[in-house]
């Protein structure tokens, strides 16, 4: 029989602080009973001589001092875990809310699960293939990356993600895979759009779903990626699946650290974030990876939208130091209609060497992409100088450089939310594009490769007639939209 | 000696009553889980404690008994090719004790017990010995040849020694009385001592041109690479692991992601050793603690690697140490000193930051080791610093480059080009330039020469391209289009490096004096050429210039090929030339 204590002391913000105890243990999870009989749950922060602080996950509001009472359970926070969670939606601690059957478990996992031994890791190396030219071409995804996007308020980054969760897959593999999703106080409609999207692909039958919508209590944010990374753990390492994890929005997630180190009194590090956010987020993408004589992984996309912007806003710059590349959106792009809207240049991708070239992709793969990469880089500089100085100001190379980059943005990003290219069409494309260049600039690509796989003089004139397909496809305001880009450069 | 009673546990801290007996630093272990902690602060007879694990499920009255030792690392054969965390744990033993992930409280011997070595004697009973001589050697690797020093505290006179097969423990000499065995224990904290510094003035030659050529680091030299996410300081750091010519390589990846560490695993053992063709890994300590290991031995991490390195040191090797990040390094310090509710300096990192930053880079340097053969043996450190938003004017930032004499500064836009190394030649520099131009012009004539010519052409080049954005390029004279065209080719041929081309990943000090001098000569002729007549276009167009911009894929073995450009680009000029007069 648990001791129930009534000596709760204060309730501030979202912590309580329980006093006359004993035996209680750092970061073990507490039920508190309400007057009105409701049981809330919370986590031990800190213990001292006879004094318990606690974060209460549901809040503290209408919590009487006098009338409720606390249970210390002597576990941390658990989640049961069993293959059936798949294709069920949960709260953001864990709690079944579809009204389906009960589950039974067939384990029970603390939430903050160990850390991977880094001897015991094996490299991530296998190729995805996502449909998107941009991903697949020149920031690849491989199995157990963490690869976020850093998007802004109102940018299209729910839909880039639900194309990555319906189209990724690896080319000539048929394994076991799932879908885990965590939203973290973000609103109905948007978590609608998921499930909508999940449904109509049929990934909601392979996916498990942890909810934490903007209404729901904010401190339970903080335990909601835990829950669902410890899930994503048991599919991957005990049921050999491989596993994408998608985590929105991890700004929200950072403000409930917030919120609890302010209500703490913790000194705080840049713009209010406690200093130990670093690790504290590493503590939640490190969870990604693939294990040494494990068959399945787990592949992170978290997803976060920078204040303002910002990139260098303490939450995308600790994340971008800490997952391995970032896709980033962008305001500009998105304004000329370009869909996806992802800005080629600061987004990266760390582990694409690896999962690249011959045997995997193709043996082209990386000198196109380092050719592609240089050239949108110069041509954008190029078509910068245009805009003071008239195209007339331009050499004739780097009048090249920038038709190259404009035409870099209307066939290779804007391909659509629906559009799903394989590998071998991505790469083509990119060589179509690169005809735009003159030959000598070539000076990324060898020789031997260029002759290999350069489309020819009659397949050029192809080209031409599939980027009229494309312009054609566009509505009548998207043409205008670009007739009126192309004409600002 | 008494037990300790747990009165408050907040994260990594734990504060223990009843520990009067214990001393500062000295190392705890915590509740019956025997979790590693270290003591950082007594206030009567209350010890704070910092816990190198995860506290999970700690609480107040549990026990806290004192080791009665200082953080220590243990020194001795077998170090080599070993992956250990923080504390010197080392993670494959783990890994098989506790599975794929990182079990509390399960601990291993940082030197395998019941592995043996064959120690050769090379002094004789009878010797007289002082602290730091040789007794004899031990093949560590197919690289290494460990030498087993006398240590600190034992002098006299050898009684017994014996050459054998032995494991780290037993004994391999007498020496006035003591047992001496193979191992040894050092605190970390408390840098090795040596018999005094030398003012280092040979370059720690990396195989990569901008640093060699431009920012060069001596052997016993402090470097400091800042940078933004993603401009590539991770893959510097691992270039230079992969090639410097230091005797021994110690990476610390502190606080960094955990599939590097798996890169670097899986890929050093099948890297050969430039000088010595065997697998890299037979000269390379690995110490991983990631960013989601326990933050406390994120801070010892630091410490733990220069203390292994220092130990290499004082055989005689020259060891390079390379630490990614420190600024990890710095935030689990700031993290610890939160919890300790100190004041806060800077950006809520304590006071002592810089203090501390400036301890670790001086453990760096050039010294004649302790023992009576007056060897040296050197210590280069190379610490990545991981500035928030990329904004050098943080604090971990300018703590370090006060201390360190170079700076290799990286740069957002040159990354976003693929220009890589992405270190800025206009921000970077190396206080060690002057005393390795003696050095490098001894052996390749007018070396420095060649690098201040290509380094004027840059910072007119970064002019130049001022005018171009207001006024555009034609508005140029014909010279200082030419400046611009050499300057491209110095930075798309000569400091670009591909770190995944196999040729292109090492380039020779040789190499890059060919290199350079093939694009200033090419400067030199075009200037001329400009002068008799000929045009710029032409000299744009030429056929040369192909060959200079494949250099860089050029064999080592292969040198001539880029000495033949010479004659041919010198050929091509006199066409243009003749061509004009005719």
């Amino acid at each position: 029989m648990l001791k129930e204590y009534k000596t709760i002391r204060e309730a501030a913000g979202p912590l309580i602080l329980v006093t006359e105890v004993e035996g209680v243990k750092y970061e073990e999870l507490i039920d508190i009973r309400l007057q009105n009989g409701e049981i809330r749950h919370g986590k031990v922060l800190e213990v001292g001589d006879g004094y318990a602080l606690a974060q209460i996950f549901e809040g503290t509001t209408g919590i009487n001092l006098k009338e409720s009472s606390v249970r210390f359970t002597g576990k941390p926070q658990e989640l049961g875990v069993t293959e059936n969670m798949i294709g069920r939606i949960f709260d953001g601690m864990g709690r079944p809310i579809d009204k389906g059957p009960k589950l039974i478990a067939e384990e029970y996992r603390d939430v903050n699960g160990l850390p991977i031994n880094p001897y015991a890791r094996d490299y991530p190396a296998e190729f995805i293939q996502t449909g998107i030219s941009v991903i697949d071409g020149l920031n690849t995804l491989v199995r157990g990356q963490k690869l976020p996007i850093f998007s802004g308020s109102g940018l299209p980054h729910n839909k880039l993600a639900t194309q990555i969760a319906r189209q990724a897959k690896v080319p000539g593999s048929d394994e076991r895979f799932a879908v885990v999703f965590a939203a973290m106080g973000i609103t109905f409609e948007e978590s609608e759009f998921f499930m909508q999207d999940f449904r109509e692909s049929g990934a909601l039958d392979r996916a498990v779903l942890f909810i934490n919508l903007a209404d729901d209590p904010s401190i339970e944010r903080i335990s909601t990626p835990r829950a669902a990374l410890t899930c994503a753990e048991y599919l991957a390492f005990e049921k050999d699946m491989h596993v994408l994890v998608i985590l929105t929005d991890m700004t929200n997630y950072a403000d409930a650290l917030r919120e609890v180190s302010a209500a703490r009194k913790e000194v705080p590090g840049r713009r209010g974030y406690p200093g130990y956010l670093y690790t504290d987020l590493s503590q939640i993408y490190e969870r990604a990876g693939r294990l040494k004589g494990h068959k399945g992984s787990i592949t992170q996309i978290p997803i976060l939208t920078m204040p303002e912007d910002d990139i260098t806003h303490p939450i995308p710059d600790l994340t971008g130091y800490i997952t391995e590349g970032q896709i980033i959106l962008s305001r500009e792009l998105d304004n000329r209609g370009i869909t996806p809207p992802i800005n080629v240049l600061p987004s990266l991708s760390r582990l694409k060497d690896k999962g690249i070239g011959e045997g995997k992709t193709r043996k082209d793969h990386a000198a196109t992409m380092n050719q592609i990469y240089a050239g949108v880089s110069r041509g954008r500089d190029a078509s910068e100088l245009a805009t003071i100085l008239g195209e007339t100001a331009l050499s004739e190379a780097d009048k090249a450089f920038a038709k190259f980059s404009d035409e870099f943005d209307r066939r290779y990003v804007n391909q659509g939310y629906q559009t799903d290219r394989t590998i071998t069409e991505t790469l083509d494309l990119g060589w179509d594009l690169l005809t735009i260049l003159p030959r000598n600039e070539l000076n990324r690509i060898r020789d031997s490769l260029v002759e290999e796989f350069m489309p020819k003089a009659d397949q050029a004139a192809q080209v031409t007639t599939d980027e009229d397909a494309t312009a054609t496809e566009l509505s009548k305001s998207d043409q205008a939209l670009v007739d009126l880009v192309k004409g600002d450069i | 000696m008494k037990k300790g009673i747990i009165t408050k546990v907040s994260g990594p801290l734990v504060e223990a009553v009843n520990m009067d007996e214990a001393r500062i630093y000295d190392v705890v272990e915590v509740s019956a889980n025997q979790l590693i902690g270290e003591v950082i602060e007594m206030r009567g007879d209350k010890a704070s404690i910092q816990v190198y694990e995860e506290t999970t499920g700690i609480g107040p009255g549990e026990e806290v008994i004192s080791t009665n030792m200082p953080l220590s690392v243990e020194l001795g054969p077998g170090l080599i090719g070993q992956i250990y965390d923080g504390i010197q744990r080392p993670l494959g033993q783990l890994a098989e004790l506790s599975g794929e992930f990182l079990a509390k409280g399960v601990t291993a011997p940082a030197l395998a017990r019941n592995k043996t070595w064959e120690f050769i004697a090379t002094a004789q009973v009878g010797d007289e010995v002082v602290t730091g001589d040789i007794l004899g050697t031990v093949q560590e690797t197919d690289i290494i040849q460990i030498k087993i020093m006398v240590p600190p505290g034992v002098s006299g006179k050898i009684e017994k020694i014996e050459s054998g097969i032995y494991n780290v423990e037993d004994s391999i000499a007498t020496i006035a009385g003591q047992e001496v065995s193979m191992l040894q224990r050092w605190p970390v904290r408390q840098p090795r001592p040596y018999t005094h510094k030398i003012d280092p003035s040979e370059p720690l030659i990396t195989g990569q041109r901008i640093v060699d050529a431009f920012f060069p680091v001596t052997k016993g030299g402090t470097a400091a690479i800042p940078g933004p996410f993603g401009s590539g300081k991770t893959v510097i750091q691992h270039q230079l692991a992969k090639w410097a010519d230091a005797d021994v390589i110690i990476y610390i990846g502190c606080g960094e992601r955990g599939n590097e560490m798996t890169d670097v695993l899986m890929e050093f053992p099948e890297i050969e050793d430039p000088k010595t063709g065997k697998s890299l890994m037979n000269k390379v300590v690995l110490i991983a603690n990631t960013s989601n290991m326990p933050v406390a031995a994120r801070e010892a991490s630091v410490y733990t690697g220069v203390t292994i390195a220092e130990y290499y040191r004082d055989m005689g090797y020259s060891v390079a140490l390379m630490a990614d990040s420190t600024s990890r390094w710095a935030e689990a310090m700031r993290e610890m000193s939160g919890r300790l509710e100190e004041m806060p300096g800077d950006e809520g990192y304590p006071a002592y930051l810089s203090s501390r930053v400036a301890e670790f880079y001086e453990r760096a340097g050039l010294v004649e080791c302790l023992g009576s053969d007056e060897r040296q043996g050197s210590l280069s450190i190379i610490g990545a610093v991981s500035p928030p938003g990329g904004d050098l004017s943080e604090p971990v930032t300018q703590s370090t480059l006060r201390i360190v004499k170079v700076f290799w500064g990286l740069d957002y836009a040159l990354s976003h080009a693929r220009h890589f190394p992405a270190i800025n030649w206009l921000s970077s520099y190396s206080l060690y330039q002057a005393k390795i131009d003696a050095y490098l012009d001894k052996h390749y004539r007018g070396f420095s020469k060649l690098r201040e010519k290509a380094m004027s052409l840059l910072q007119d080049e970064d002019q130049l391209k001022e005018i171009v954005r207001l006024v555009g390029q034609d508005s140029l004279s014909d010279p200082d289009q030419l400046k611009l065209f050499t300057a491209k080719s110095l930075r798309e041929d000569f400091l670009q490096q591909n770190a995944f081309d196999e040729v292109d990943t090492y380039c020779s000090m040789a190499k890059q004096y060919a290199m350079l001098g093939i694009i200033l000569s090419f400067y030199e002729e075009a200037l001329q050429a400009l002068d008799k007549g000929v045009y710029l276009s032409e000299i744009e167009k030429m056929e040369v210039n192909n060959k200079i911009s494949r250099m860089r894929y050029v064999e080592e073995d292969k040198l001539p090929e880029i000495q033949a450009i010479q004659e041919e680009l010198q050929t091509e000029f006199h066409r243009l030339i003749a061509k004009r007069e005719a």
